[in-house]
């Protein structure tokens, strides 16, 4: 069992230098220490100007991702050990602009995420005093893989067409839009369909697969794509062949 | 007191963004695979395309069928042949190792796995070549 | 909002792929590779074309031919646009891939209405 180990990271500082650099920290090799645990020890120990996010370091919150060796991962879930002898190379997530280090800028994601109204969207408001909406569990399996989503990321790092073409909505925002059209309490397909099965929206998806192979969730965005190419599909000849009836009735709680 | 409405210019950090290669699909073999798959594509329509050119040399008599049969069995053709056999199994066995993303069945809580929707197909596959092997050959 | 044509090139990609995956091998095998190589014995040439003749025959080949080129047309112009980045041919790409699946099918018509 080595006693250290070396981590090249990639610097970037905007007000310094043109593109980034590596550089390179040897920290202490421990079996039980994850990326973050090296890199929160390079930031208390050896260089505190690393900049990099993280928060609740059991990869719950999906603030951790970053490329490792060239795959996205939670650095919080990743073992130093897997990478012996190293050096591992840690950079920030792709097909994202880089803010300063690993930080990168996500506001295309927020953008995408909130196109697809990730919310239960009503026709008409259940008041209060006719009670809950009622769910039953085989209701709730029907969308319960794509609600584990944490954000975090990785799934557009993975992904080739993301990184080609910027007005794709993108694996983890087209699994959330599943997973609200999947509940029952929502009403609101018709609206996320319209925003969605435009050129662009998702239609630049060639199921590379890559997306789901990263997830840490196992949320399978790639199979919510799919699904809503069909459903979009079937939409499409519904509406030619039978104009009159609307989709997004939804289905009532 | 703080002024109203102070002017004053944002701080924008210059963002390095990385322009993905044009070969960006040959640096990683899960990329290249991919790229491969899509391919498979052209194999199978140009096998459709010789096979409604060998319908239309059946049509135009025996001496424009012969022709066709007898190019059929030139090395060339044989090769060609093989390549694309190679190219439409990989077509065959990812669309249906795929066709389980796309289908998703639910029976009371429990998913259908994606293992039987799989085999499924594949079994819907033998089927169909196996009938039409026995409408070809036999006569 | 203007109706995009996507989920119809892609309902046709889907279908073409499906009928492609599970017809097209069988076909390759026995007519390009086992009976030129003499590994089974070719129908009689009677045979075969009174077998072509069938309606239901010609119907299968065309839905098998069409959806072929529609699944490799619309595939091939993803690949072109992802693989070698020809997002400024975009339109061009389109017009050539689809129009030309739509020309053969024509032919295709063609050739199987007239045997």
């Amino acid at each position: 069992m080595p006693t250290n180990i070396i981590l090249e990271i990639s610097r970037y500082r905007p007000e310094a230098e043109a593109e980034p650099v590596f550089q390179s920290y040897e920290v202490p090799f421990r079996k039980d220490w994850v990326i973050l645990d090296a890199l929160n020890y390079i930031k208390d120990n050896l260089d505190g100007s690393l900049s990099y996010r993280w928060s609740c370091r059991m990869g719950v919150c999906g603030s951790c991702g970053m490329m490792v060796n060239g795959t996205p991962v939670l650095t919080c879930a990743t073992f130093l050990e897997k990478f012996l002898p190293g050096p591992i190379r840690v950079e920030p997530l792709k097909n994202f602009p880089v803010v300063r280090d690993l930080v990168i800028e996500m506001s295309d994601f927020i953008r995408k995420l909130k196109q697809v109204k990730p919310w239960i969207i009503r026709e008409e408001e259940k008041p209060l005093s006719e009670g809950e909406y009622l769910q039953t569990p085989a209701q709730l399996a029907d969308y319960k893989q794509y609600s584990m989503c944490i954000n975090c990321m990785l799934c557009y790092a993975a992904c080739p067409i993301y990184g080609l073409e910027s007005s794709f909505t993108g694996p983890a925002a087209i699994a959330l839009a599943q997973r609200y059209n999947f509940d029952n309490r929502d009403q609101g397909k018709k609206q996320r369909m319209a925003a969605l099965s435009q050129d662009g929206g998702i239609w630049e998806c060639t199921l590379v697969g890559e997306c789901s192979v990263v997830c840490p969730k196992d949320v399978d965005p790639a199979g919510a794509i799919q699904r809503y190419k069909v459903a979009s599909t079937a939409e499409w000849w519904k509406s030619l062949l039978m104009p009159w009836s609307a989709e997004g009735r939804g289905q009532s709680a | 007191m703080m002024t109203q409405n102070p002017h004053y210019t944002k701080h924008h950090p210059r963002w390095h963004r990385v322009r993905m290669p044009i070969f960006w699909w040959v640096h990683k073999w899960v990329h290249m695979k991919f790229i491969l798959r899509e391919l498979t594509s052209v194999a199978v329509a140009l096998y459709a395309l010789v096979l409604l050119f060998q319908i239309r040399a059946l049509t135009q008599g025996s001496e424009a069928y012969a022709n066709f049969l007898a190019w059929l069995k030139t090395p060339g053709a044989i090769v060609l042949h093989a390549i694309a056999f190679l190219f439409a199994i990989l077509h065959s066995v990812t669309w249906f190792n795929l066709s389980p993303r796309a289908l998703v069945v639910r029976i009371g809580k429990k998913r259908i796995p994606d293992a039987v929707i799989a085999a499924s197909n594949y079994v819907a596959w033998v089927i169909f070549s196996a009938a039409l092997a026995w409408i070809i050959l036999v006569d | 909002m203007k109706k995009s044509m996507k989920p119809f090139w892609w309902g046709l990609f889907g279908a073409g792929g499906a009928i492609s995956a599970l017809f097209i091998p069988v076909l390759l095998f026995l007519n390009g590779l086992a009976i030129p190589l003499g590994w089974v014995e070719a129908p009689r040439d009677e045979a075969l074309l009174a077998l072509v003749k069938h309606p239901l025959t010609r119907l299968f080949l065309f839905a098998l031919i069409s959806l072929s080129l529609f699944h490799w047309a619309h595939r091939f112009r993803y690949t072109l646009y992802d693989g070698l980045q020809l997002k400024h041919l975009n339109e061009l790409v389109a017009v050539l891939c689809y129009g030309s699946a739509m020309i053969l099918t024509l032919f295709a018509g063609f050739t199987l209405w007239n045997i």
